[in-house]
């Protein structure tokens, strides 16, 4: 049985709290990126500084529940001062993280499947998410899935609108 | 504090509802989200159990003798509903699959023979997309006009421009009790205003009808439109009740089995009312159900289930705000005789998310969301409310429980 300790990690309620990289970066030069999430409100705002193939800034804005905005907060400090590449493969390791095993029950069957394909990215993809890695509990609490997911998603738009998907 | 609120409902009611035995995570459960769905007494549970067992046959189809008791249980269901809600004929009652698709029958088939290019809808800005969307889908089609009522800061509607709002529309659209706020409308007053301006008047009473004794001539409805599974009956039925001059006028919304007097190569001759209306195999054992609900419903009286609420609400909010003060807010009328027993609420700045995930592990069920209410999220500036909500079956314990379960959401969350 899942606890709430699972889904609230001291860490995570530390970057709701105190979400780092708030804000929003002038466009251009910068570019924007926005997540919706049209069932329960949640939105996140994006808008992120390239030099070349590199995020070089990376501000957040928008509103919604702690897990939606705790997981962009921990992702804008992942991800800031990496390559494209880098971030693609980080995004893959944390949805693998995020889909769904078959024990769980419920969820979005698509982003199951999304991950299921990149499970063999899931193990090694633990050594290289750190601090990101407080966020797995949310598995145990499918519904919350697409709230843990929103800025990963917005990131990968914005990024392959901005660099051509490769 | 007694746990006993009114003398005509007790804690026996709550032994009624099997599924209020289990519990959640450890904890029994609370059940506090009735305005999404209620829980389902014993007595409609068995009648649908025994339409099964012993009686289940095709309706209006059969010369046999479980096919004529299934007919009969059927129409039988249609007058308890008729009687119900004060209906002049049963054969007023159309039964459809919810609410939602008794207000599309009311927009494609009334409103898609009456309405033109120069009409006008008046909405208001508290409904449920139930009452929205269908009439966004026949003014696009037909390039008529939507007017807003707009709501008060307190939750109610501003009727302040109400006349110059109905001047030339045809049709007035309202719900008698909003699903986010517990605002209960004006609807005899809106029903006038309606019908001076030559008007006729809509009324989703889909959060009035399961709480509150319904009259529909009291009320001055033209439609009126409910769902069976807010009101102690099943998923998959709902009413259009409507005058039947109104019914007899529209042209027929689906198509098929049922609803025709003859079908020939070249047409068909559409049934009378209200089988006109019920094309294909109607939700048999739903409107069987349904009409268990209404007797269940009857048996307690609509008076004492109204009172057991405006109580129960009273309790709710002064418990709230004496356990929490400043850190809750609750949205809509504050006097519970002027709201149904509808809670959305703000905890500190905390999402409601959070609040039902948190809530959910003390076993408290509650809604976090929109409730389909989008454009009322828009003007009371949130993206989502949490909404406790109450019924027959609910008890001081069960605000009690509620009440206490936020201190575990003031803890975590915290700042
Ligand atoms: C005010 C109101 N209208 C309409 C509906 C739609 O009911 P249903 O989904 O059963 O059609 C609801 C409930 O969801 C409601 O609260």
């Amino acid at each position: 049985m899942a606890g709430l300790e699972d889904l609230y990690r001291e860490i995570i309620l530390d970057h709701y709290r105190n979400p780092r990289n708030r804000g929003e970066l002038e466009c251009p030069p910068a570019h924007r990126s926005e997540g919706f999430n049209p069932l329960c409100g949640d939105e996140v705002v994006l808008t992120f500084e390239m030099d070349g193939d590199t995020v070089t800034d990376l501000r957040v804005g928008g509103q919604g529940c702690s897990i939606s905005q705790a997981s962009a907060s921990m992702m804008s400090s992942a991800v800031i001062g990496k390559s494209t590449d880098e971030i693609r493969d980080l995004t893959r390791a944390f949805k693998a993280m995020m889909s769904i095993h078959e024990e769980s029950i419920g969820g979005d069957g698509s982003e199951a499947l999304d991950g299921a394909s990149d499970a063999a990215g899931a193990n090694d993809g633990t050594l290289r998410l750190g601090d990101l890695e407080a966020l797995r509990g949310v598995v145990k609490f499918p519904v919350r899935i697409k709230c843990a997911t929103l800025g990963w998603n917005a990131l990968a738009t914005g990024l392959d609108e901005t660099v051509g998907a490769s | 504090m007694s746990a006993r609120v009114s003398p005509e409902i007790d804690g026996a009611v709550k032994s009624q509802f099997p599924l209020l035995e289990r519990s959640v995570h450890g904890r029994p459960i609370v059940y506090l989200d009735s305005a999404a769905s209620s829980q389902k007494p014993a007595a409609v549970l068995d009648a649908m159990d025994d339409y099964y067992r012993t009686v289940n046959a095709n309706v209006h189809r059969g010369a046999y003798e479980i096919a004529a008791a299934a007919t009969e249980l059927m129409e039988a269901a249609r007058a308890d509903v008729a009687r119900f809600i004060s209906a002049p004929s049963a054969d007023e009652i159309v039964f459809t699959k919810n609410a939602t698709e008794a207000m599309n029958l009311v927009a494609r088939s009334w409103g898609g023979s009456n309405l033109g290019p120069a009409d006008a809808i008046v909405l208001t800005e508290m409904e449920h997309h139930a009452n929205i969307v269908p009439w966004h889908i026949l003014a696009a089609e037909r390039g008529c006009e939507i007017r807003w009522i707009p709501i008060t800061h307190d939750g109610c509607l501003d009727l302040t421009d109400l006349d110059r709002l109905l001047d030339g529309a045809k049709l007035l659209s309202v719900t008698a009790m909003s699903n986010v706020l517990g605002t209960l409308n004006p609807i005899p007053r809106l029903a006038a205003a309606a019908h001076d301006a030559g008007a006729l008047l809509s009324v989703d009473a889909s959060q009035y009808v399961p709480h509150l004794p319904t009259d529909v001539g009291a009320l001055g409805a033209d439609f009126m439109v409910f769902t069976g599974h807010k009101m102690c009956g099943p998923t998959g039925v709902g009413v259009l009740w409507a005058r039947m001059e109104l019914l007899d006028a529209m042209p027929p919304f689906l198509g098929g089995g049922e609803m025709i007097l003859d079908v020939t190569k070249e047409g068909f001759r559409p049934n009378t009312v209200p089988h006109k209306f019920e094309a294909g195999t109607p939700p048999i054992a739903e409107i069987v159900g349904l009409g268990a609900a209404v007797r269940y419903l009857e048996g307690l009286g609509m008076d004492a289930v109204r009172a057991h609420e405006v109580s129960l609400t009273g309790y709710a909010l002064r418990t709230l705000t004496d356990r929490h003060g400043d850190d809750i807010t609750v949205h809509g009328p504050s006097e519970p005789a002027q709201r149904g027993g509808v809670l959305s609420f703000v905890y500190r700045d905390v999402h409601p998310h959070d609040i039902s995930q948190v809530l959910d592990q003390s076993g408290v069920c509650v809604r976090a969301g929109h409730h389909c209410a989008k454009p009322l999220m828009r003007c009371l500036g949130v993206t989502a409310t949490t909404r406790a909500s109450l019924y027959v079956y609910n008890d001081t314990s069960d605000i009690d429980s509620l009440a206490e379960a936020l201190d575990e959401v003031g803890a975590l969350f915290g700042r």
